[in-house]
């Protein structure tokens, strides 16, 4: 019985999923995988992409879909990335200056994207997309306009335009997921990371506690209800956009640190399909998702993500992982948008 | 010698989470018979139909006990699909069509004509056009059956729900293979005469063969329309009686499993003497543009205490005045309540100058159908007057008070008798009637100046109407809450209010006192629309 209520409370497709995880970490040892090694792997790239998928909840929330306009706010946080390393500032100041000029930024362009959403209410994941392409695209062209100076980012020879990836080693590596890191033999915790990551999760539980959290989940509920409640639907939907991609923007952050560089150009484009499968297979619908999907997906996606190119490089001996990664996380993708209509219950 | 029955329930068994809903069903239905299914809201009704049916929530929430035997053969729909091949029609509590597509296309959705071309032989039939006239035709064809006049053109979200309805049973109506029709509530957003033209097209129906269930909660029409008649009472058979030679205290002593004084609610006791009371809400031209209830030109005043009450046929406009003064459709003319002129158009401006609503529309304004019950009851009361919140550094930020929601929900569920398992179950769980109690403790909950409520006993079981009506005019009487009524019955409009205006093509036809002689709104009701529909015995 009580098993039974566990089935229905997890959902088969998480299940499913966590035994599949299982029996990888379980064949592990057996391939000479070092186990503690993939763990260290899965938490860190748990902590790593925790706030760009819970950049996916408020506007799932307000009823606005699955924030497939990710990139937006990933834009942000490489812009503010760029300009605190063009200050020239390190260590905590620098990322806590690059956190503080991308929130600004996340916030103007989430308010047009907000805006923009409204206006085509029925097909926002679609627009979405197009909002997420076409703003890396043009971002492609500003990375070579905007006039940086920092040598540690402009090309060496020509000597303007950004690099395609930026080292941020010497400015804030692993600012967050060095600290307080806890290690035990080769398994390391990243424990900032994860402080900041529940830190963001609390942020965000405690907001949707709040009367105008409340009433972008009725949003998200029933428009039509929350409008005769009183409620300015229109403004929750801008509220929830410019939240998500905030979020987005620090989440890129938190992922860059750990990371130990910045993507440009198309880097941001790769960013919003694995979140949002994420989510999806946290169990989240299309307009409700809870801190816990955001975990319990995360966490799943991450893990398979790191095992399986792991255990299968070991058993057949050659070093195919970046390609097995690639077909694993496209894999996982495509499972998880099927899944997107089976509302939970 | 007994012929096979049609349809054989046998020991249908059913239980949501763990909670039982249904156990031991039985009974059978020949062909041409009109069955009558009866009990409280919460009984079980519309799950035995959702069983029959093959509704996916069923197999979704674990499936059902028993065995369905049609023409003597166990059978186990899958899906809705497998339903209607099998020749079993089913029109739901809750509508079902399309908005953006007419009527006829509403009407013949999957079973449209199509222009035969070639490029079909070489694709599929999906890339043949559309035969209007053909289709136009057939689905005319349906909606005469039922013996009223829709244009097959209509959008479905421009009808007046009357007509919704009637758009659904002409869809089932329009299947030739359909045998056995199973309608839950049609009748509960019907005036009478409506409803009576609807049960003839179902009476028609059955001589012709046609097997139906009907379910209502007006008993009066399972007495005029049914062969025999099924009482749920908690998910058990209690009864099962010829429907003609029943009475309608048995019927309702029989659901509710003790006496019942089913006389439908005392006359208000005095009407009040409206002079010498202030004025408390005056409405002065207005015109709504409400799809389907289009308000033209529309003039009153309701004094403070006074209980209004608004009546007419489908369509004519009555639902638009409520909708219009609260500013969910777009209006115009001069609304004023206490003296303060009202926003149209805003609802937000109607709630804080003190109106509380209850729409017609359960599902798609009344409520967060997958919210829980106590969301539902206390979130407009929190949005528009700060209740159920702690202020958090100083009022900066306003957290939901969880264990207070839930406290208020409680008493709502214990004074309106709500059937659920408790305040967190989610609403679209519960019973359509309980359903209807949430949309009106969401209104109480506010305490308002002025209470527009539209159809305030739908779907309600004949147990809890009075007490429904009870509560109303409790929260006049104590609170002095000025109310006023929309409803499709007039003998709920005049027992429990001071006066009834009815309306007809956008205009009030006139306003009378309830005390007034049925005949008197009958004639208002008919002669001003010149639309012959009905006999014009419209009350018994
Ligand atoms: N999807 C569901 N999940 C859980 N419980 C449900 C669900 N649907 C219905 N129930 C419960 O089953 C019981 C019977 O509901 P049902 O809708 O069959 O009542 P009903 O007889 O049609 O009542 P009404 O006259 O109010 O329409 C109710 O207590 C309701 O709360
Ligand atoms: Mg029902």
């Amino acid at each position: 019985m009580f098993i039974k209520k566990f089935i229905d409370a997890a959902g088969w497709p998480r299940i499913i999923i966590a035994l599949f995880l299982l029996s990888l970490f379980a064949t592990a040892p057996f391939v000479g995988v070092l186990v503690s090694t993939s763990l260290s792997n899965t938490l860190e790239r748990f902590g790593m992409n925790g706030v760009l998928v819970l950049a996916m909840v408020p506007m799932v929330q307000t009823g606005c879909g699955l924030n497939f306009g990710l990139p937006l706010g990933i834009i942000a946080g490489l812009l503010g990335a760029t300009l605190s390393i063009e200050l020239g500032v390190r260590g905590v100041v620098g990322f806590a200056a690059a956190v503080g000029l991308a929130a600004p930024i996340a916030a103007v362009l989430g308010y047009f994207y907000g805006h923009l959403l409204n206006r085509v209410k029925g097909s926002e994941m679609m627009i979405a997309t197009y909002v997420g392409f076409s703003s890396v695209a043009f971002m492609c062209i500003a990375w070579l306009l905007l006039p940086y100076k920092s040598p540690t980012m402009i090309w060496g020879y020509g000597g303007s335009g950004l690099r395609t990836t930026i080292s941020v080693s010497g400015y804030w590596q692993h600012i967050l997921s060095g600290l307080m890191a806890v290690k035990v033999g080769h398994l390391a915790i990243p424990t900032g990371m994860f402080l900041f990551l529940a830190a963001m999760c609390f942020l965000v539980w405690f907001f949707m506690k709040t009367k105008t959290g409340t009433a972008m989940t009725a949003v998200g509920s029933n428009p039509e209800f929350a409008r005769a409640s009183g409620v300015d639907v229109d403004r929750m939907r801008i509220v929830s956009v410019v939240l998500s991609t905030i979020l987005g923007a620090v989440g890129i952050l938190v992922y860059s640190q750990s990371f130990g560089f910045l993507q440009l150009y198309t880097g941001p484009f790769y960013m919003a399909l694995p979140a949002v499968a994420s989510i999806l297979l946290g169990g989240a619908s299309v307009n409700k998702a809870t801190i816990w999907n955001v975990l319990v997906g995360t966490f799943l996606f991450q893990g398979v993500l790191t095992m399986t190119p792991a255990v299968i490089n070991n058993i057949l001996q050659t070093d195919m992982s970046e390609v097995i990664r690639i077909i694993v996380s496209n894999g996982m993708i495509l499972y998880a948008l099927t899944r997107k209509v089976q509302v939970k219950r | 010698m007994p012929e096979t029955p049609l349809l054989k329930l046998e020991n249908i068994g059913k239980d949501y989470f763990g909670t039982r809903v249904l156990s031991g069903v039985s009974f059978s239905l020949n062909k041409g018979e009109i069955l009558g299914l009866v009990g409280e809201n919460g009984a079980g009704k519309s799950t035995l139909m959702n069983i029959l049916f093959g509704m996916p929530v069923i197999a979704g929430t674990g499936g059902y006990e028993g065995s369905i035997i049609i023409d003597g053969q166990k059978t186990e729909f899958k899906s809705p699909f497998d339903a209607l091949e099998a020749g079993v029609g089913m029109v739901h509590q809750e509508f079902s069509l399309i908005p953006g597509f007419t009527a006829a296309e509403n009407i013949l959705l999957n079973r449209e004509e199509l222009n035969r071309s070639p490029l079909e032989q070489i694709f599929s039939e999906r890339v043949s056009t559309l035969n209007r006239p053909v289709m136009n035709a057939r689905a005319s064809k349906a909606i005469k059956t039922l013996g009223v006049d829709i244009g097959v053109d209509t959008i479905a979200s421009e009808m007046p729900v009357g007509y919704k309805q009637f758009v659904e049973i002409a869809r089932e109506i329009d299947r030739t293979a359909t045998r056995l029709l199973v309608l839950d509530e049609p009748t509960a957003v019907l005036t009478e005469t409506e409803s009576r033209i609807l049960l003839d097209a179902l009476r028609k129906l059955a001589e012709g063969g046609i097997a139906i269930v009907f379910i209502s909660h007006r008993l009066h029409e399972i007495i005029e329309l049914c062969d025999k008649l099924v009482v749920l009472r908690d998910g058990k058979v209690v009864r099962e009686a010829p429907a003609k030679t029943s009475s309608l205290r048995e019927i309702a002593a029989w659901m509710v499993g003790r006496q019942v004084d089913s006389r439908s609610g005392a006359r208000r006791p005095e009407p009040r003497s409206p002079e010498l009371e202030d004025l408390a809400l005056s409405v002065e031209n207005l015109w709504v543009d409400m799809p389907g209830e289009t308000v033209r030109d529309v003039s009153f005043t309701v004094r403070k205490g006074e209980i209004f009450g608004i009546g007419g046929l489908a369509g004519q406009g009555k639902l638009g005045i409520p909708n219009g003064v609260m500013g969910l459709f777009p209006a115009g003319g001069k609304v004023t309540l206490f003296g303060k002129p009202v926003k149209l158009g805003a609802p937000r401006g109607a709630l804080d100058s003190g109106m509380a609503f209850v729409s017609e529309d359960r599902r798609g304004v009344g409520l967060l159908l997958s919210e829980r019950i106590d969301w539902n009851i206390t979130f407009t009361a929190m949005q528009v007057q700060n209740r159920f919140l702690k202020p958090l550094l100083g009022g900066f930020l306003l957290l939901r008070d969880d264990a207070a929601i839930a406290r208020e929900a409680q008493s709502y569920i214990e004074s309106l008798e709500i059937k659920c398992t408790g305040p967190g179950q989610r609403a679209v769980e519960l019973s359509g009637g309980n359903q209807q109690k949430i949309c009106l403790a969401k209104a109480f909950v506010l305490r308002p100046g002025l209470l527009l409520i539209c159809e305030p006993t739908r779907g309600i079981d004949v147990g809890a109407k009075e007490l429904v009506l009870n509560t109303l005019r409790h929260h006049n009487e104590e609170y002095g809450t000025t109310i006023v009524v929309t409803s499709s019955e007039l003998e709920e409009l005049r027992s429990v209010c001071d006066r009834v205006a009815i309306v007809g093509e956008g205009r009030i036809a006139g306003i009378l006192p309830a005390s007034s002689p049925a005949e008197e709104f009958a004639i208002l009701m008919m002669g001003k629309t010149g639309q012959k529909q009905g006999s014009g015995s419209d009350v018994h």
